[in-house]
């Protein structure tokens, strides 16, 4: 028998209710509000069961594709003179993201519940096909809520979905992105929310879901750091990873909080430039605020309503950040960096001259700041990029913004 | 000295009826047409205003009141400006108005910035949306020094076992929620709403209204049958949003179907 050791204090965030330091908590209508707390209950308690950890396991190797390969971007390193570039190759799961991580194990819980019926919102679309499959798997009937703008740019994502049985509805209000779809999400969740669960996609909104993703999510920095040490026999000096949300990043992320020789910089979305409304960088133009469930950083204007966002990618398009990234940025821990719709899609391409390797327009942001940043270092420094999900979906999008005219 | 919501509940209860508690969403579809949209409801005889604060994300709404928050924020709406319609609406009534309104745009001012506004523009009590009692703390604190009252919701889904948090934290009154769900018009109302007011009134010493889908003068009579209030919302939104080719015909809409409705709270129930 193994012996336990004392967790450290950061396995003890979020308090029984959510909050990380100032930030997170449960802002949501009283009607939901029993809602979560059973989906807490039933999430503590799968956590503690062997029999649902090891199905979860059994299903995210068979199913899903895990573990993902940590590569060593070899010609990519050669070429920027720097850093050893590695990814992590989430983008090799099913479904083409590390989305599937947490809709598998949520959608999991929700037939442990007795939940039949699962919502879901979408930005880019891959948390959409994540939930649709995992739902055709497991014979839940499924519902994904998406801006119809998105809709538009993701147009194949959408037929995937269709293809796996679900209904798309999409979502016409403001400005038909992720932030509305969520409000139609939770609007649904409101009206069904006996029989529905509801799986949220990012490390967002009100507890539990920002500690039940992370988690979710973790097995990314878990497998890295066995990786790393396999290959280098010793860990990287940098991990870097986009944040929307910022579930990707979190998960890669948390497993190496306490190694204080880590450095670990999430990505945010600049946009086309720094006007309010052209970008997606929370860290930058945001403060406190409260939006969707949780208090964050948020993109608003002087009288607290949510200023509109801009981003290439969908999924990075988003006004508020994840509350745990608040609570490390706070402390110190995690930095915070952005990468423009320029530079990630100079990155998006260089990926795929130069690995053969076509990143999801979201994880360019994040490859955009591993080149920069792996060119300014020593070549005895290790860099790890998450590749959280791969560019199929992107390819109509790109050549569009690259002003290339597709046959 | 009472307050005047207490005093309006109390006043109702000695005509032997319920309140008639009216949402508007303030300055839909602008400012100058929504105070004469306020000036009707009053003169129309509602007892209790509940004037809906614009948000850009309003989770709870359903269609008819998110489109009334769009064109309110279209219109030039600001949270000051909001409190400048409560003060002209205090220059000829002494009606209860209570915010709907959502958490982000209180905790933007600083909580005790804004309970002490809002207090001093006339305002009664806030209803915060996405607010539970759980993260009230700070709200809490700041009106009960200041006087402001903090009005709770009790859901079909909430356990018994919550309603004392629930009646702790609240004051004016507390809304009970029909039905699982948005805001906005239904058919039928949910069947066992007299037994779940009387659960909440075993516990709660204060007025308990319900609300979210009533729309006709037999609902609103079923419902005042058997609460303190009944708050009707989308039926009155629905006059603004089916005139705005022509917001002339804006008040007398309003008029025809206030004059319908609120003689349900004196009426006795359908079918009686």
């Amino acid at each position: 028998m193994t012996v336990q050791t004392n967790p450290a204090p950061r396995e003890l965030l979020p308090d029984e209710r959510g909050h990380f330091g100032p930030y997170g908590g449960m802002y949501v209508p009283e009607t939901l509000m029993t809602a979560l707390y059973e989906l807490n209950e039933a999430y503590l308690e799968a956590r503690r069961d062997t029999g649902f950890q090891a199905e979860l396991r059994r299903l995210l190797k068979e199913y899903a594709g895990r573990p993902t390969e940590l590569y060593l971007a070899e010609r990519l390193t050669e070429e920027l003179g720097g850093a050893k570039l590695y990814l992590k190759r989430e983008d090799l799961l099913h479904t083409g993201a590390h989305k599937i991580n947490n809709a598998l194990a949520q959608a999991l819980l929700a037939k442990r519940m007795g939940k039949k019926r699962i919502i879901a919102e979408t930005g880019a679309g891959q948390h959409g096909i994540a939930t649709a499959s995992v739902c055709a798997k497991l014979g839940l009937e499924c519902v994904i809520y998406m801006g119809a703008v998105d809709m538009e740019r993701q147009s194949l994502n959408v037929y995937r979905m269709r293809l796996c049985g679900a209904e798309v509805r999409g979502v016409e209000a403001g400005q038909k992105t992720l932030k509305e779809a969520i409000n139609e999400a939770m609007r649904d969740w409101v009206t069904n929310v006996r029989e529905t669960h509801y799986i949220l996609g990012s490390a967002l909104g009100a507890h539990p879901y920002p500690m039940m993703v992370r988690d979710f999510h973790r097995v990314i920095g878990r497998e890295t750091k066995t990786q790393i040490l396999e290959k280098e026999g010793r860990l990287p000096d940098e991990l870097i990873a986009c944040v929307g949300g910022g579930s990707n990043a979190i998960g890669f992320f948390f497993d190496f909080l306490d190694d204080p020789g880590v450095k670990l910089i999430g990505v945010e979305a600049g946009g086309r430039g720094a006007s309010p409304g052209d970008h997606a960088a929370r860290f930058r133009g945001g403060r406190l605020g409260v939006l969707q469930g949780c208090k964050t950083f948020i993109l608003q204007n002087t009288d607290g309503q949510i200023e509109l966002t801009h981003s290439v990618s969908a999924g990075l398009d988003y006004a508020a950040i994840g509350p745990e990234h608040a609570y490390y940025r706070d402390k110190r821990r995690i930095d915070y960096d952005q990468a423009t719709d320029a530079e990630a899609l100079d990155a998006f391409t260089r990926l795929a001259r130069g690995e053969g390797i076509i990143p999801a327009l979201e994880s360019s942001h994040g490859a955009a700041c591993a080149l920069r940043r792996a060119a300014g270092l020593g070549k005895d420094k290790i860099v790890i990029l998450n590749l959280s999900g791969r560019g199929d979906k992107d390819v109509r999008e790109a050549a569009k913004q690259l002003g290339e005219k597709l046959p | 000295m009472k307050d005047r919501i207490a005093n309006q509940f109390d006043r109702a209860r000695d005509e032997g009826r319920a309140c008639f508690v009216a949402y508007v969403c303030a300055g839909d579809p602008d400012f100058a047409t929504s105070l004469e949209v306020c000036r009707t409801l009053i003169d129309g005889g509602v007892d209790v205003l509940e004037l809906g604060v614009p948000f850009s994300d309003p989770l709870a709404d359903g269609l008819t009141n998110q489109l009334a928050a769009q064109r309110a924020l279209e219109s030039g709406m600001t949270a000051d400006r909001v409190f400048e319609l409560v003060r002209e609406i205090r220059k000829f009534s002494e009606v209860p108005i209570v915010f709907y309104t959502y958490y982000n745009l209180v905790f933007n001012k600083g909580v005790d910035a804004y309970v002490q506004t809002a207090l001093e523009a006339g305002v009664d009590g806030l209803l915060t949306l996405d607010l539970p009692p759980e993260e009230a703390a700070e709200l809490l604190e700041s009106s009960r020094a200041r006087g402001m009252k903090n009005i709770f919701i009790v859901a079909p889904t909430t356990p018994e076992s919550r309603i004392p948090l629930i009646a702790e934290s609240a004051s004016g009154f507390v809304y009970y929620v029909s039905r699982e769900g948005v805001t906005g018009e239904r058919e039928s109302l949910a069947g066992d709403i007299g037994d779940a007011v009387e659960r909440i009134k075993k516990q709660v010493s204060i007025p308990v209204v319900v609300g979210f889908g009533i729309s006709t003068r037999g609902q609103v009579a079923q419902v005042a049958a058997v609460s303190d209030g009944v708050v009707v919302g989308s039926a009155l939104v629905n006059c603004i949003r089916h005139n705005l080719d022509n917001t002339a015909r804006i008040v007398p809409a309003l008029k025809e179907k206030l004059s319908d409705l609120v003689a349900g709270v004196g009426a006795a129930p359908a079918g009686n």
